[in-house]
Parts: C-alpha cells; sequence; structure tokens
C-alpha cells in the first residue's frame, strides 16, 4: 500500500446526534492535547531540554484517541517507544508527563525512565517501552493475571507495524487465543519500521491476516479518522468483555514526522508527505465537527486550551528540581538493595 | 527429618506455597505432566490447569506474560525447562523484568521467578548443559540463586517466590535426584546467605550449585592429607554473601573459587577480585579460580570431559595453596 492511498471516507457522520457530536468534541480534545504535548516535546528536544530521543506519534493522534476513549480507568495499556499520545489518552497527567520527559522528579518515573519509558500505573498505563513488540507479551500476561484474579478488564496493547516482524507478536497472538485472554492488540500501522517502509520487509497480507491465521478475528480501519477508529475499537472491546477473547485492531494511520524527533526523513518525497498531510486527523474530524455544526470558534478554543495546558507543563518542568542523585540507586530491588559493587 | 530429593524437596515447596498464597501460579512447556525433571508432578491435578499452566513452546512469551503478570498482583513461577532456552527470553528477563521497577520509578515491582535448569547432565551437548549464572548476576534488578541441597532446593524456592524481586533460580539438572536429610517443614533459606558446608582453618573453598559437592569430596581427600578445607556454599549469587567470605578467609588467608562455569568471566573472578582487593595484604597464598576453560560443552564423555573439573584437580589445587 503507498501513504496516500487512506483517505477519509468524508466528513459527514451518519446518524449525527448530540451524543455523537459530544464524543467527536471529546476525541478533538484529546487529540489536540496529544499534537501540543508532542509539538512542545519535539521543540524542548531540539532545544536541548529534552534528551535521549523523542518519538512523535504526531498525524497518529486518532488511533491512541478512538481507542482509549472506551477504556475504564480500570482497564490496562502497554506502548511503544512512541507512546505519548496512548500515555495521555488513557488519563495519565499530562504535566507529570511532560516532566518525565524533562527527567525531572515530579515526572511519573522521578525522571528513570523518560519518553521511552513513561508509565502511569495509577490509570493502567503499564508502560512505553523502549523494545519494539516488547509490550505486547507484558500485556498478554497482565489480561492473564486479570483473569486469574476474577478482575475485570481488559488489556490493550498497541504497536506499530513493525513489530508485527518479531516472535512476540506471532507468540502472544497464539498464546491470547489460546488461553482466551481479554487482550485487544492495536497494530498503529504508519507504514515504517523505523525508517524502512514495512512493506519492503514484510511477506504476506499484513496484521489481520496474520490475527486471524491465530485465530483471533481482527478489522481493518483508517487510522486517521477517530471515529472509525471509536467505532471498530467499540465493536471489539463489546467481543472481547462479552467473549473473554482477544481481537485484533489494525488501524492505517500516517506518521508526519521522522522516526524520531531528529531524524529529517529524507527518505520520503516532499510530495509524499505533503500527501500524507492531507490525512490530518485533527484537521479531518474538525472539518467534521464544522460540518456537524460546531462552531469555529469553539474548535478553535480546544487548541488553544490544549496549547495553554501544554505551556504550563512545559513551564513546571523547566523549573522542576531533577531527583537527587541518590534515587539513581532507588527502586531497583529489595533483596540486595544497598549493595552497588 | 526426612530423606529427600531436591525434585521431591522443590515440588513439595511449590506445592505449599500454592496452597498458601493463591496469587502463585506457574508457566511452561509440559507442566501439566509434571515438568521435565517431575518438580512439578501433581500439582496440576491439585491447583487446577488455570495455576499451572501448560504453555506453548515460546520462551519469550513465557517470560512476557510473567512480567506482565507480576507487574498484575500474581507472583508467576516461570519454567524455563533447560537454562539455555532462557536465552530465547533474555529481553523479557533483562529489559523488562528486571528494569521495570526502576524505569518506572518504583511504580511496580516484578515478584517472579525464572526456574533454570542449569549444568551439565547426561551428555545433553553445548545447547543444554550450560551454566551462565555470571550473566544473570551482571544484570542490577535480578536476584540470582543456585542451590546445591534438598533443602536448599526448597528453601530458596521458597524465598524466591515470597521476596518482591525477579529472582533467576539456577536448579542444577544433575542434582534432581541427589538425595539428602531434611526438616520436613522445608523452611525458607534466606536469599543472601551462604552456608558453610565445611569448617576448616587451612584454606577457603568458596563454591555453589552441584560444584558443591565436588568440593566437599576433595576437602574430604584433602583431610586425609592433614588439610582443613572451608567449604562456603554462597547459595545466592547475587546478593552474595561477602561478609562469610571475607570472614572465613581472613582467617585461612587462603582462598579458592570452584564453579562449574567457563572460568572466563566467571563469577568466580568477582568474589576472587574482591578478596584480593579487600584482604590481599593478609593473603596467605594468590587468590585462585577453578571453573571450566573456555570451550562449548562436547557430546561424546571424553570431550565433555574437557569442560568438567574433577576432583584430583581440585585437591591438587588446594594443595598447591596450602603447601605451596
Amino acid at each position: 500500500m503507498s501513504e496516500a492511498t487512506v483517505q477519509p471516507t468524508g466528513p459527514v457522520l451518519e446518524g449525527a446526534n448530540d451524543a455523537m457530536l459530544a464524543r467527536l468534541i471529546a476525541h478533538q480534545r484529546t487529540m489536540a492535547r496529544i499534537r501540543a504535548f508532542e509539538e512542545a516535546a519535539a521543540e524542548a528536544a531540539a532545544a536541548g531540554e529534552v534528551l535521549g530521543l523523542v518519538h512523535p506519534s504526531i498525524g497518529q493522534e486518532a488511533v491512541a484517541a478512538g481507542v482509549c476513549a472506551n477504556l475504564e480507568r480500570h482497564d490496562l495499556v502497554t506502548s511503544t517507544h512512541r507512546g505519548h499520545g496512548h500515555t495521555l489518552a488513557k488519563g495519565a497527567d499530562l504535566a507529570a508527563t511532560m516532566a518525565e520527559l524533562f527527567g525531572k522528579a515530579s515526572g511519573f518515573c522521578k525522571g528513570k525512565g523518560g519518553s521511552m519509558h513513561i508509565a502511569d500505573f495509577s490509570v493502567g498505563m503499564l508502560g512505553a517501552n523502549g523494545v519494539v513488540a516488547a509490550g505486547i507479551p507484558i500485556a498478554v500476561g497482565a489480561a492473564q493475571a486479570l483473569k486469574l484474579r476474577r478482575l475485570p478488564g481488559v488489556a490493550v496493547t498497541f504497536f506499530g507495524d513493525g513489530a508485527t516482524n518479531r516472535g512476540p507478536f506471532f507468540e502472544s497472538l497464539n498464546w491470547a487465543a489460546l488461553f482466551r485472554l481479554p487482550v485487544l492488540f492495536v497494530c498503529e500501522d504508519n507504514g515504517f519500521g523505523s525508517t524502512t517502509r514495512n512493506e519492503a520487509v514484510s511477506a504476506g497480507p499484513g496484521p489481520a491476516a496474520r490475527a486471524e491465521a491465530c485465530g483471533v478475528p481482527a478489522r481493518t480501519v483508517d487510522g486517521s479518522d477517530v471515529a472509525a477508529v471509536d467505532e471498530a475499537a467499540a465493536a471489539l472491546l463489546a467481543e472481547i468483555r462479552a467473549s473473554g477473547s482477544p481481537r485484533l485492531l489494525h488501524a492505517r494511520t500516517h506518521r508526519f514526522l521522522g522516526h524520531t524527533s531528529i531524524d529529517a526523513q529524507g527518505y520520503r518525497s516532499a510530495d509524499e508527505l505533503a500527501a500524507c498531510r492531507k490525512s490530518d486527523p485533527i484537521a479531518f474530524n474538525a472539518a467534521r465537527l464544522r460540518a456537524l455544526g460546531c462552531a469555529d470558534a469553539e474548535i478553535s478554543a480546544i487548541a488553544a486550551a490544549a496549547g495553554g495546558e501544554v505551556a504550563a507543563a512545559v513551564a513546571a518542568a523547566r523549573a522542576a528540581p531533577h531527583a537527587p542523585s541518590h534515587e539513581a540507586f532507588a527502586d531497583i530491588q529489595d533483596i540486595g538493595g544497598g549493595l552497588w559493587r | 527429618m526426612a530423606l529427600m530429593t531436591c525434585q521431591e524437596a522443590a515440588l513439595a515447596a511449590l506445592a505449599h506455597e500454592m496452597q498458601e498464597d493463591p496469587t502463585i501460579w506457574a508457566l511452561g512447556e509440559d507442566l501439566g505432566r509434571g515438568g521435565v525433571f517431575g518438580q512439578y508432578r501433581g500439582l496440576q491435578q491439585r491447583f487446577g490447569a488455570e495455576r499451572i499452566v501448560d504453555t506453548p513452546i515460546s520462551e519469550a512469551t513465557i517470560m512476557g506474560a510473567a512480567v506482565g503478570a507480576a507487574m498484575m498482583g500474581t507472583r508467576p513461577v516461570v519454567e524455563m525447562r533447560i537454562a539455555d532456552f532462557a536465552l530465547c527470553a533474555v529481553d523479557e528477563l533483562v529489559n523488562q523484568a528486571a528494569k521495570a521497577r526502576f524505569m518506572f520509578g518504583g511504580q511496580a515491582k516484578v515478584p517472579l521467578v525464572a526456574r533454570h535448569p542449569m549444568g551439565t547432565w547426561k551428555n545433553l551437548a553445548a545447547q543444554h548443559s550450560q551454566s551462565l549464572e555470571a550473566w544473570w548476576v551482571h544484570v542490577p534488578g535480578l536476584v540470582v540463586a543456585a542451590p546445591a541441597t534438598p533443602a536448599d532446593c526448597a528453601g530458596l524456592l521458597k524465598s524466591s517466590i515470597r521476596c518482591d524481586d525477579p529472582v533467576v533460580l539456577l536448579e542444577h539438572k544433575d542434582l534432581w535426584t541427589y538425595a539428602a536429610e531434611v526438616d520436613e517443614a522445608l523452611p525458607p533459606v534466606p536469599l543472601g546467605v551462604a552456608e558453610c558446608a565445611r569448617d576448616g582453618r587451612d584454606l577457603t573453598l568458596v563454591t555453589w550449585s552441584a560444584a558443591r559437592h565436588l568440593a566437599l569430596a576433595a576437602a574430604d581427600a584433602a583431610a586425609a592429607t592433614g588439610i582443613e578445607v572451608e567449604v562456603l556454599d554462597l547459595r545466592t549469587l547475587w546478593p552474595w554473601d561477602r561478609g562469610a567470605v571475607l570472614g572465613s578467609v581472613s582467617r585461612t588467608r587462603r582462598l579458592l573459587v570452584l564453579h562449574e562455569a567457563v572460568q572466563v568471566a566467571g563469577f568466580g573472578a568477582e568474589i576472587a577480585a574482591t578478596v584480593a582487593e579487600t584482604l590481599g595484604s593478609i593473603l596467605a597464598a594468590p587468590v585462585r579460580r577453578l571453573g571450566a576453560p573456555r570451550v562449548p560443552i562436547a557430546y561424546a564423555p571424553p570431550l565433555e570431559a574437557v569442560y568438567r573439573i574433577d576432583q584430583g584437580r581440585v585437591l591438587a589445587t588446594i594443595q598447591g595453596l596450602v603447601r605451596g
């Protein structure tokens, strides 16, 4: 599939009503917060205030927003190196997320994790991950624990198309189907594994077929259309909650920026990048909101509010202290804690 | 007291823990029929297939699922079948289990036990025989234990299950049928505490796992020549009981470390270096290590024998250290 083949299905939603409008506005808010957060993170990375590597999901926000809108607080999520969107959409505090990127004591992980290891267990966000596909079996095991403890909830594991060529993806599909575990596999297919086109390194018809081969029913959606993602995720999650068995959502989306915020994407043409930006999920949803009668002012207020919240988070993160250096020796292990050599 | 094998003691210990705590469960290949070494015999009938889980041959997901399940309030016992197969799940052990607590700033602990049946047994050759304890000791976040007796197999398994850290429990394949007297209560053995397996004044022999028995046999032979060897079984490799080692060497002023694993960069090097750094000025002889040559483990007995250390070599090394 070429990058330009996924087009939104048109701005007007069949049978739109007030509840649906409110939901689309909520999606707009979620996506705007993610967008503003990541733009600020990339800017802070360029300024040397955020270190390491930042992997923006700009262009992909509809997947996080549409899926997480269907989750309860007790539902669980595992994420990837490109995980800010999942974290925020699952309900993690934006300021503590930003503080973690700045490496500060007020971050979720006290600055020990950074962007690639962000987690907020209080909202069931069990961690971004620096290793491709590594979050998948963790989600599967978390679901197994829920089942063993007779607790409600599902585990959602977000991963990219690149992860579908790793063994843990195949193993976990088989495992979740075999043990009938409440897992939603969400493949965020932006077409690139790092800087390589996934189609150049992948055989066969893709993630949905791979899931179905393991007995996991799958759906493919336009991941740039938050309403489509929402509808598909709602349907799949309802099936999971009813049956206790896994499902896979294959969301085809677009990564506007590079693999990292410092990747200039020399491997993509200007035409391709321009075409992909036409599938902006935030602009698309805004157009739909306008078509449904939402005022421009209301839509721009959403973006402005997100921008203000993020600016405040950046200012707070900038001003916050680092954890004292003894924290580098804490949270390692109980047995033998205090022994470093 | 009762006579039990390591297999019987470990089985009884796991059954006891599972009876006491419903969040404990085990997962791995062939557990329903009792595990490869009988260390799970009868447990699926007793606790059900949801708590003694027969898994596909998917080591990465066995370990990865255990990480997720451990972070979500259960205590998985992960069976890796053969220690060498655990290498198919290194990311899940090293990058996930060992680091989750730290990376997430203490939001989660990962209370799991990874059981690695290690060591040479039945000429299983290069991919079923390794002793890789040094790899795991090198990784912050992991506890590493290697019992050598039925009491320790049971007691360290209990402590490993109860502890909130990820523990790599190295159970030697050649010891499953080894029998000894045990306290029938199979009390937990604290992690990080060595056992003095034999008192002696002339030399401290530090060892663990199956090499404990080789060390004791060599110490007996040395005693017949008038040399009294103190044998310390570390039992836990991280954290290791440096107080016991340094205390013993302070008295004997001689150290020999003996292990089955490859000597190069083996864990014996850490002990030897620590003793040399700490007690170098009082030593009566240079510290010595005995480990395997850095060769893959061969199949044919005469070739496999190259890898093994025999009692004669241990005795000769002891005599060389004491008599100069």
